[in-house]
């Protein structure tokens, strides 16, 4: 294994939707609610792909399809070319690890330490127990934990060290893909760039292939080198980082960048445009699904859903990129009037 | 050991692992509790009477004296060859108490058992897969609380007889639903976490995800369940004797002899009194036990 990237990809999505039946009341009919709604998405070896949006937006639904804990309604997840769902669920745990938002959450408050990192050693069978015994120890110190934690429990932890203790769960069977789910959003700001460090340190040394789940556009910036933006159980546009942060396209992605909190003084809180609050998914709005919120909407907006436009380091969807489309400028968007 | 970590900047909150472990907190509330510390202490005793009853035993309590009938306790002005009495037929009341108690005892934890296992299959099984096991599960537990206890027990053991392991195993089919309604909750609560969903991702089989992750985290409910629905075996078991459809004669049962007693009850108050004041002591003890546990575990959960 070579620790540059190749085109190979490692993990895909083809088309996949998720709709879940939310019924409303006791007599109420049910009513699909569409979690993701046929995305396509793949996933190169060793390069960081940032998943970026709102809370709700289908993010974590994701996340728990690429772990196999859901299955999709429709479409299918290959990794190396392989459908899973047809594969063992244990042998996709061997390739596929999450570490999930919430350290208070994540680890068995029942367990000690050692019990909870040599968990998937345990459940596939590695090793006797001293092999095992080592490998906790050998994972403790990678992960920059000291080793007489492994007799301690969760709750004797702080955040950070708990955060610590998930990564070296994720890690300890040496998986190919590691699934971010916002790993630092739970964490104090002092926290998180240790844990941000510690998971760019590993990626380097494991040619590690992170998908990293945030909602934190600075958390991806740092970290990712693709970038997919995703707008109600769709991907709006799909980038390089720097494409994506110096020529952003989609108006939804501008305005999540514009939504970035600085410390500079005087600058006050941001103002995203963004108007009404996130729409409801169970009954998204026509067209395209932003154009409510959107300040460059157009006429048809509200009627057609816009197709996936390719740009250079990626796609797009939206009216003003498809060239199609009598309004389409092909230049980059500069906001007018606002 | 590798690069990551020497890149680190080195964490001075890492050094600082406080506080002490779970268990050595959990033993300081149980000791700090008052209440808990009563329950267990009267309960334990009262085990122990029962485990030891024919060394502590002052007679036989089947040996039947027609010459020392109703013999008054002693602070009523018996003797101390009968410390608290005789019954109708001149036995021991002394001995007839301490047998009791392993009757009361017995049906409390036997049928708690049963309960238990049945209750908490039910509702794990329910909180944990939802859908439609969760749909029958709940059906199930509003038929069982639509159908009152102390009759279909009445109406069981009037077809089947009276006896020790009929009352047993009627109680231990008819007290599951309180398990069930406390396991599907605290499953569902347990169900969402995070750690649940790692276990999973890991490979865990469904089985392990239930024992080892979901299970620890509502076995304290599960006591405190356990030890309410001990008090409440006991105080039916104690009914259903006083009503002549449990335990049966010569049997000792501390609801029997309150039931013997009540014929005399206007000349005689102490043949009913001591053995409902030794039921309500057990029932009493047990309730704080489980007041106690609860008050001491749940701490633990909001952490």
């Amino acid at each position: 294994m070579s620790t540059t990237e190749t085109n190979h990809p490692v993990l895909e999505l083809r088309n996949v939707s998720k709709t879940y039946t939310v019924k409303q009341g006791m007599f109420g009919k049910p009513k699909p609610l569409k979690a993701i709604n046929d995305v396509s998405l793949s996933l190169n070896r060793g390069e960081v792909l940032g998943l970026v949006g709102e809370s709700g937006c289908g993010k974590s639904t994701l996340a728990k399809i690429l772990l196999g804990l859901e299955d999709p309604t429709k479409g299918e997840v290959r990794v190396d070319g392989e459908v899973i769902g047809a594969t063992d669920r244990r042998t996709l745990a061997r390739r596929i690890q999450p570490i999930f938002q919430d350290p208070y959450s994540s680890l068995n408050p029942r367990k000690s330490i050692e019990d909870i990192i040599s968990l998937p050693l345990r459940v596939h069978n590695i090793g006797d127990s001293n092999s095992q015994d080592k490998a906790v120890r050998d994972i403790l110190d990678i992960v920059g934990l000291p080793q007489r934690v492994m007799r301690t429990y969760p709750s004797q932890m702080s955040g950070g060290q708990r955060q610590r203790v998930a990564i070296a769960r994720a890690l300890i069977m040496k998986p190919e893909i590691v699934i971010c789910d916002e790993p630092t959003s739970a964490l104090d700001v002092s926290v998180q760039s240790q844990i941000l460090n510690l998971l760019n340190d590993l990626r380097a040394e494991f040619n590690l292939t992170y998908l990293f789940i945030s909602h934190d556009l600075a958390v991806v910036e740092h970290l990712a080198t693709r970038v997919a933006v995703m707008y109600l159980g769709r991907i709006v546009e799909e980038s390089s980082v720097g494409g994506l942060f110096d020529t952003s396209g989609h108006p939804y992605t501008q305005a999540l960048l514009k939504s970035v909190l600085t410390p500079e003084a005087g600058k006050g809180v941001p103002d995203t445009e963004l108007g009404m609050e996130y729409p409801n998914p169970i009954a998204p709005p026509s067209g395209c699904h932003f154009h409510p919120r959107c300040p460059m909407a157009m006429t048809h907006c509200a009627s057609i859903p816009p197709r996936p436009v390719p740009t250079p380091e990626g796609h797009v969807e939206c009216h003003l990129f498809d060239s199609e489309n009598d309004h389409n400028t092909g230049a980059p968007l500069v906001r007018e009037g606002v | 050991m590798s690069d990551a970590t020497t890149n680190m900047t080195p964490d001075p909150m890492l050094e600082a692992i406080v506080g002490p472990t779970p268990g050595q907190m959990l033993r300081k509330r149980i000791f700090g509790h008052q209440g808990l510390m009563i329950g267990v202490v009267v309960l334990g005793i009262l085990v122990l009477v029962a485990i030891f009853a024919p060394l502590l035993a002052p007679h036989d309590p089947y040996a039947q004296s027609l010459m020392a009938r109703m013999k008054p306790p002693v602070f009523l002005g018996g003797t101390w060859e009968h410390p608290l009495g005789t019954d109708h037929l001149g036995r021991d009341y002394l001995s007839r108490l301490i047998y009791g108690a392993r009757v009361s005892l017995l049906i409390g934890l036997v049928a708690a058992t049963i309960s238990g296992v049945i209750g908490t299959a039910m509702g794990v099984a329910a909180g944990y897969f939802g859908g439609k096991v969760d749909a029958v599960v709940t059906y199930l537990i509003n038929v069982r609380l639509a159908m009152p206890v102390v009759l279909v027990a009445l109406a069981v053991v009037a077809i089947l007889g009276g006896s020790l392991q009929v009352v047993i195993v009627v109680l231990g089919l008819l007290l599951w639903d309180r398990f069930a309604v406390v396991m599907r909750s605290s499953t569902l609560q347990v169900r969402g976490r995070e750690y649940v969903a790692a276990a999973k991702a890991v490979g865990c089989s469904t089985p392990r995800v239930l024992m080892s992750e979901i299970m620890p985290n509502i076995a304290n409910n599960l006591i405190v369940v356990m030890t309410l629905e001990m008090a409440h075996a006991i105080l039916l078991e104690a009914a259903l004797s006083f009503l002549g459809l449990g335990v049966q004669p010569p049997t000792p049962s501390w609801g029997l002899m309150v039931s013997e007693g009540k014929n005399m009850m206007l000349f005689e108050p102490w043949m009913v009194l001591i053995p409902g004041a030794v039921l309500f002591v057990l029932v009493l003890a047990i309730n704080l036990m489980g007041d106690g546990l609860r008050d001491v575990t749940a701490p633990e959960n909001r952490s």
